[in-house]
């Protein structure tokens, strides 16, 4: 990490609102300002608004936009109209991911990628390597916007209400380009949290007179300590917890985003090879019977209590109530209904392998 | 008497034994107590070694020591509420031990050093 995080268009709000901070992903980011169950809470009942101005974007354009976008990215974007967005993932040869992103199609020769913060540097070095020999163009544009995630069951009727965006034609995973306040932007139906919701991609200076607007209405404003506790009862995986450059998407039980069916893309091979021959560890979630949290790291056990696996992400579930945890466990245990026990510190507790998804997400359309 | 630890726990001193807990700076930090990790009675404590944890919503929080001891007493209110902790953490102590090295007592913060202590860890 690095010694002086970066901050983001927002960060002097975050501190005037009396935002608990913290360094995330190389950022010195909004952990939570009225407290994480509030602000999970505002989210699932109503609306919340993050800053997530730390996430990355890069555009791709050119005669072979869509050629090297499909090179690069597991998912395929060939059967996408202008405004469709897309879920998937960059992978090395050796199937580990480079990072999971968002692939949003506003032409067919433009693409526009959302990546995780903490990857930016190695994500657009990596893209520009691939590039080589591609009639394509690489823009790294984080340092140009600003975003905003507003999410919950009332975030269309905000965007309208407070914001004078109407984002009610827009449906899940799509997303339009629009003028706000003489400025272009990129509004999408998209989260991170299991909810409806939409995100916000404008200048650094509009982001923070959206932000403001917001604040005024009296909407939640919503730090990274829920952010991850929302996207974890959605079943949702983090880069760096259920993803890394040793775990494949197979492994993660993200193969759907994998689509074996195009000609070629980096780590198709490997993917392929894992999906024939199937793989010895995959990512389950955990329910512990006991008062425990199991937290990343920790060991997961069989009955005898042999080590079979690793936690990587663990929380009292806000919404659900219950001690929950994904984790990477061999796959002779990974079957739903698998009893199995948790180390957390000098105790085991038993557990029992459910669906990961442990909140029905209620996305619109 | 109450003597503090730099890390946040307290240990209220009455003769040979002490009530130990988290302060209430700790426990406005910590948010909502969900699970509180305790020992046995008649676990060994050593000064400045973890005995337990504290689990809010956000982090799992180590408990360390602030006196040689034995453990005589967990207060078992906080397996079926852990929030007690959060709500009034003086008078919900977490363990009570018998006190093995008196000397250790004067090692500790009195309350004028830990709350200058807090109020510069605040800036």
């Amino acid at each position: 990490m690095e010694q002086n995080p970066k901050t983001t268009c927002l960060h002097d709000d975050h501190i005037s609102l009396g935002a608990t901070m913290s360094p995330f992903a190389g950022f010195d980011m909004p952990i939570e300002y009225k407290g994480i169950v509030e602000e999970h809470n505002a989210v699932r009942n109503s609306v919340g608004v993050f800053d997530v101005s730390h996430m990355g974007e890069v555009l791709i354009s050119g005669l072979q936009a869509q050629e090297f976008v499909n090179h690069i990215f597991t998912n395929d974007v060939r059967p996408l109209a202008d405004g469709a967005i897309l879920y998937g993932m960059m992978l090395y040869e050796n199937g580990g991911t480079v990072d999971d992103l968002l692939v949003y199609r506003r032409k067919a020769d433009e693409y526009f990628l959302v990546i995780n913060a903490g990857n930016i540097d190695k994500d657009v070095e990596w893209i520009k390597a691939c590039a080589a020999g591609y009639d394509v163009k690489v823009d790294h544009l984080s340092d140009s916007y600003g975003e905003l995630a507003v999410q919950g069951p009332d975030a269309e009727k905000t965007l309208r209400d407070v914001l004078g965006i109407d984002a009610s034609a827009l449906g899940f995973y799509t997303f339009a380009d629009m003028k706000h306040d003489g400025e272009d932007i990129i509004v999408s139906r998209t989260g991170y949290t299991g909810e409806d919701g939409f995100e916000i991609y404008a200048s650094p200076e509009l982001t923070v007179r959206l932000w403001r607007r917001l604040m005024d209405a009296g909407v939640q404003p919503c730090g990274l300590g829920c952010r991850d506790t929302l996207r974890f009862e959605a079943g949702l995986p983090l880069y760096g917890d259920e993803l890394t450059a040793d775990i494949t998407p197979v492994e993660a039980t993200l193969s759907m985003f994998c689509k074996l069916d195009k000609d070629e893309f980096i780590g198709k091979e490997a993917v392929a090879r894992q999906k024939a021959e199937g793989v010895t560890r995959k990512s389950v979630g955990l329910e512990i019977q006991g008062p425990a949290i199991a937290r990343h790291g920790y060991e997961v056990l069989d009955p005898e209590g042999n080590t079979v696996g690793t936690v990587t992400t663990g929380y009292r579930s806000i919404t659900l109530g219950k001690n929950l945890a994904m984790a990477m466990v061999n796959t002779p245990f990974a079957k739903t209904g698998t009893p199995l026990q948790v180390r957390v510190r000098r105790k085991v507790f038993p557990a029992v392998v459910v669906k990961k998804r442990f909140y029905t997400p209620n996305y619109k359309k | 008497m109450i003597k503090y630890l730099p890390s946040h726990e307290y240990a209220r001193i009455e003769g040979q034994e002490a009530y130990i807990g988290i302060s209430p700076y700790a426990a406005k930090q910590l948010g909502n107590v969900v699970y509180v990790d305790m020992p046995e009675v008649d676990d060994e404590l050593e000064k400045g070694e973890e005995f337990g944890a504290i689990e809010s919503v956000k982090a799992a929080s180590d408990l360390f020591a602030p006196l040689n001891g034995t453990v005589l007493e967990i207060n078992e209110a906080l397996n079926d509420n852990p929030r007690l902790v959060s709500d009034d953490p003086l008078k919900n102590w977490i363990i009570k031990i018998s006190i093995s090295d008196p000397r250790q007592v004067d090692e500790l913060l009195d309350q004028e050093a830990y709350d200058a202590l807090c109020a510069n860890e605040q800036h």
